[in-house]
């Protein structure tokens, strides 16, 4: 259905693919039993800009993320949308541009901008995100940030016009967390991958060790390089020797080694962190909930299974869809407001409603922990309490977080 | 210890009311299990577990009561018990993925939600065959159907609407917005109102059955229970117009509700995550399925009581209750 589109703008080659949203929105209409033509029919434009500079190494890794991954999560909740729009007399269209690596996103932001989009989700690293939100022409419009975990955006990086979708890292970190603590098994060997992204996930291992009352006995960093397929059986033994510990935390958040560590390690160890047990907002074992239908839905509609990015791509569709069907209408600060305000409420199949942090713009939202064939278990943890909403016990509560929006 | 004392008195007078309904037979579907439990009320025990299709969720009694109709989720169809031979004897038509269904008074046709495909499906029981395909929102799920038939209310968990749907024209005349992920419509039984649960929402919205307004939204408190844990899910009214009773899924409870001022009355602590509820035909006892205990709680209605429960299989789901 995807027609694909190249178009030379500024120098940098992208892909422009359009979505079902067009064609779909359109069949919606001609459908519809309610009187009156399509001109009657207010439409949403949504657009996913998605820029990944570095993808997991071929070698290392067996499963390589689908090369539609989060446009499908999209084009999922546009399908939703539409299915409710028909009642309501609302379109919703997706117009989907992947920059690559080389590429320059601010160019395709512009353009997106300048192409009359005002809702935006984002798939691009943490340092050009807050570019792209700074950039004068992003006055005035609602940027959701799906792909980024980092914590920097939820604290001194926030922007009164981005949102998270995405769990930061300290919410991943704090809900294995308060796991491993309900399992009493509190002593943490700490292993760091090369990359910035692993200094920054074992930085939140750090924080909700401190948080929750774990110790880090150890901490080592694994620098033996890209490839271990053939090495990780003599190598792994040495590198996890001489240390007391009940877990072992992985921080390889491409996955260069971490798959090497389980069943290797010099004791008879668990494996958690970015492999083994992984903390994350979406996996395909998760069915509870009602998830079981976003799931089938996703599987007829895509042939592959739902991943947090699809998630994270879905969920701010799904939450522009809420605004405009609660407010009866598709004008965009009718339905910020209404995404910010008090009364907003997702139904994102995690067993309660997800609403947008106050202070930073984060959603809130139960975090699954999941081995690669299993759902284990969905943190927050019984007991870890909170005035507010057991949810803001994962992450930046208010009084810690540094985001000051006006 | 208080509450095992409690519990011991409550098992006893269980025992007392349990034994004038001898002639009461349950039956629940367990969702994991694959099976269907027949409990025999008087003996307070499953007499037997019928092997079904896969995924049984919505079950509802035929009209002469010899026939338990099955959603077969997972199968895409709907099954027949014979309940005298306890043999499924045959299967009709659904659409795909049927989770809830009703029954129209006159005994035929069986209203359908189709999860998965955004419709509702309209199934000729004698015949066998699909009569009509009803687009609506996405998942659909709750059914309520006017009790003189004309008017079938649909819920869908996505879209977060009411559909009121016209049953001779198979058309929708009217969307009622309610809160997120509505899972359940049962109408009053003079068809004035429909109540309509809201999971995520955790409120009943009460609805005007002619004005298609909402005339009253129902919340949920129950101290020591975070207010996420709420979350509505099946809904029964008594015939005189006094109660309403409502499953509060995780609370573990059931809101019994005074049906004329909307006053929540009494929470009764069922097992966990309770969902679907049946009456008994005399409306004396309310029989609960709790997905997570594998159980059935037995309530006494005039006493607001919970007087037993009844362990069944994995995941228990759908309930129904024969004479």
């Amino acid at each position: 259905m995807a027609v694909k589109q190249h178009v030379v703008s500024g120098g940098v080659e992208l892909v422009w693919r359009f979505s079902i949203g067009v064609i779909a929105a359109l069949a919606m209409v001609l459908w519809s039993r309610a009187p009156g033509s399509a001109q009657d029919v207010a439409i949403v434009r949504i657009a996913y800009l998605s820029h990944v500079v570095e993808r997991p190494p071929k070698l290392s890794n067996l499963e390589l993320p689908p090369q539609d991954e989060g446009i499908r999560g999209g084009q999922l909740a546009i399908k939703d949308n539409n299915t409710t729009g028909r009642f309501m007399k609302q379109a919703f269209e997706l117009h989907d541009v992947s920059v690559p690596a080389e590429g320059d996103p601010a160019v395709a932001f512009k353009k997106l901008i300048a192409d009359g989009f005002r809702f935006v989700i984002l798939n691009v690293p943490a340092t050009r995100l807050v570019e792209l939100a700074d950039l004068p022409e992003a006055r005035g419009s609602l940027i959701f940030n799906a792909g980024a975990p980092d914590d920097m955006l939820r604290n001194e990086g926030c922007r009164a016009n981005l949102l998270h979708v995405r769990p930061s890292r300290a919410m991943l970190a704090d809900a294995l967390g308060q796991y491993l603590m309900s399992k009493r098994w509190r002593s943490w060997f700490l292993v760091i991958g090369r990359r910035e992204g692993d200094r920054l996930f074992a930085a939140a291992i750090r924080r909700a060790a401190k948080r929750f009352g774990g110790k880090i006995v150890a901490e080592r960093t694994w620098d033996y390089g890209a490839d271990a397929r053939r090495t990780a059986q003599s190598e792994v033994p040495v590198f996890t020797q001489g240390v007391d510990y009940d877990v072992l935390i992985v921080a390889d958040e491409i996955g260069e080694f971490g798959e090497y560590l389980p069943y290797r390690t010099w004791e008879p160890k668990l494996v958690v962190g970015t492999q083994g047990l992984v903390p994350t907002s979406w996996h395909h074992t998760h069915e509870q909930w009602g998830a079981a239908q976003l799931q089938s839905r996703f599987r007829k509609m895509a042939g592959r299974r739902m991943t947090a990015l699809d998630y994270g791509v879905w969920a701010p569709i799904r939450a522009l869809g809420e605004a405009a069907t609660r407010t009866g209408s598709t004008d965009f600060d009718g339905m910020v407001g209404y995404i910010k305000g008090p009364d907003f409420e997702l139904a994102g199949f995690k067993g309660q409603k997800l609403t947008f942090r106050s202070w930073n713009g984060q959603l809130r939202q139960p975090v699954l922990l999941v081995s690669p064939t299993s759902l284990v278990s969905v943190s927050p943890q019984d007991g870890y309490l909170h005035q507010r909403s057991l949810l803001d016990t994962l992450g930046y509560d208010e009084p810690e977080s540094t985001c000051r929006l006006q | 210890m208080r509450h095992g004392f409690e519990a011991a008195i409550l098992a006893l007078l269980g025992w007392v009311s349990i034994s004038t309904a001898q002639a009461l037979t349950v039956y629940v579907s367990n969702e994991k299990d694959n099976t269907i439990s027949v409990i025999d009320v008087g003996k307070q025990v499953v007499t037997a577990t019928v092997k079904v299709g896969q995924r049984p969720r919505g079950i509802i009694l035929s009209k002469d009561q010899t026939k338990l109709y099955i959603c077969a989720s997972d199968d895409d169809h709907i099954e027949v018990l014979d309940l005298e031979t306890l043999k499924l004897i045959g299967t009709l038509p659904s659409g795909p993925d049927p989770e809830l269904f009703v029954l129209h008074p006159s005994g035929n046709p069986l209203y359908v939600a189709n999860e998965d495909d955004n419709l509702v499906t309209v199934v000729d029981v004698e015949k066998g065959s699909v009569i009509a395909e009803i687009p609506v929102g996405v998942e659909p799920e709750g059914l309520g159907l006017s009790p003189d038939g004309e008017v079938l209310v649909n819920t869908s968990e996505t879209t977060n609407m009411a559909h009121f749907i016209d049953t001779r024209t198979y058309q929708i005349s009217d969307n009622v917005l309610v809160d997120s992920r509505p899972r359940f419509a049962e109408f009053t039984s003079d068809g004035d109102q429909v109540w309509v649960t809201s999971e995520i929402g955790g409120t009943v919205s009460v609805i005007d059955a002619k004005t298609r307004e909402i005339v009253k939204k129902i919340g949920f408190e129950i101290r020591g229970v975070r207010p996420e844990a709420i979350q509505p899910v099946g809904v029964r009214l008594t015939r005189d117009g006094q109660w309403a009773f409502v499953a509060l899924g995780p609370a573990n409870r059931v809101a019994a509700i005074d049906a004329k001022t909307f006053e929540v009355k009494r929470y009764m602590l069922v097992g966990q995550r309770v969902w679907q509820l049946a009456f008994s035909p005399d409306q004396k006892l309310l029989f609960t399925s709790n997905g997570v205990s594998n159980d059935v709680s037995v309530i006494d209605v005039e006493k607001l009581r919970v007087i037993k429960s009844i362990a069944v299989g994995r995941f228990p789901w759908g309930i129904a209750v024969k004479e």
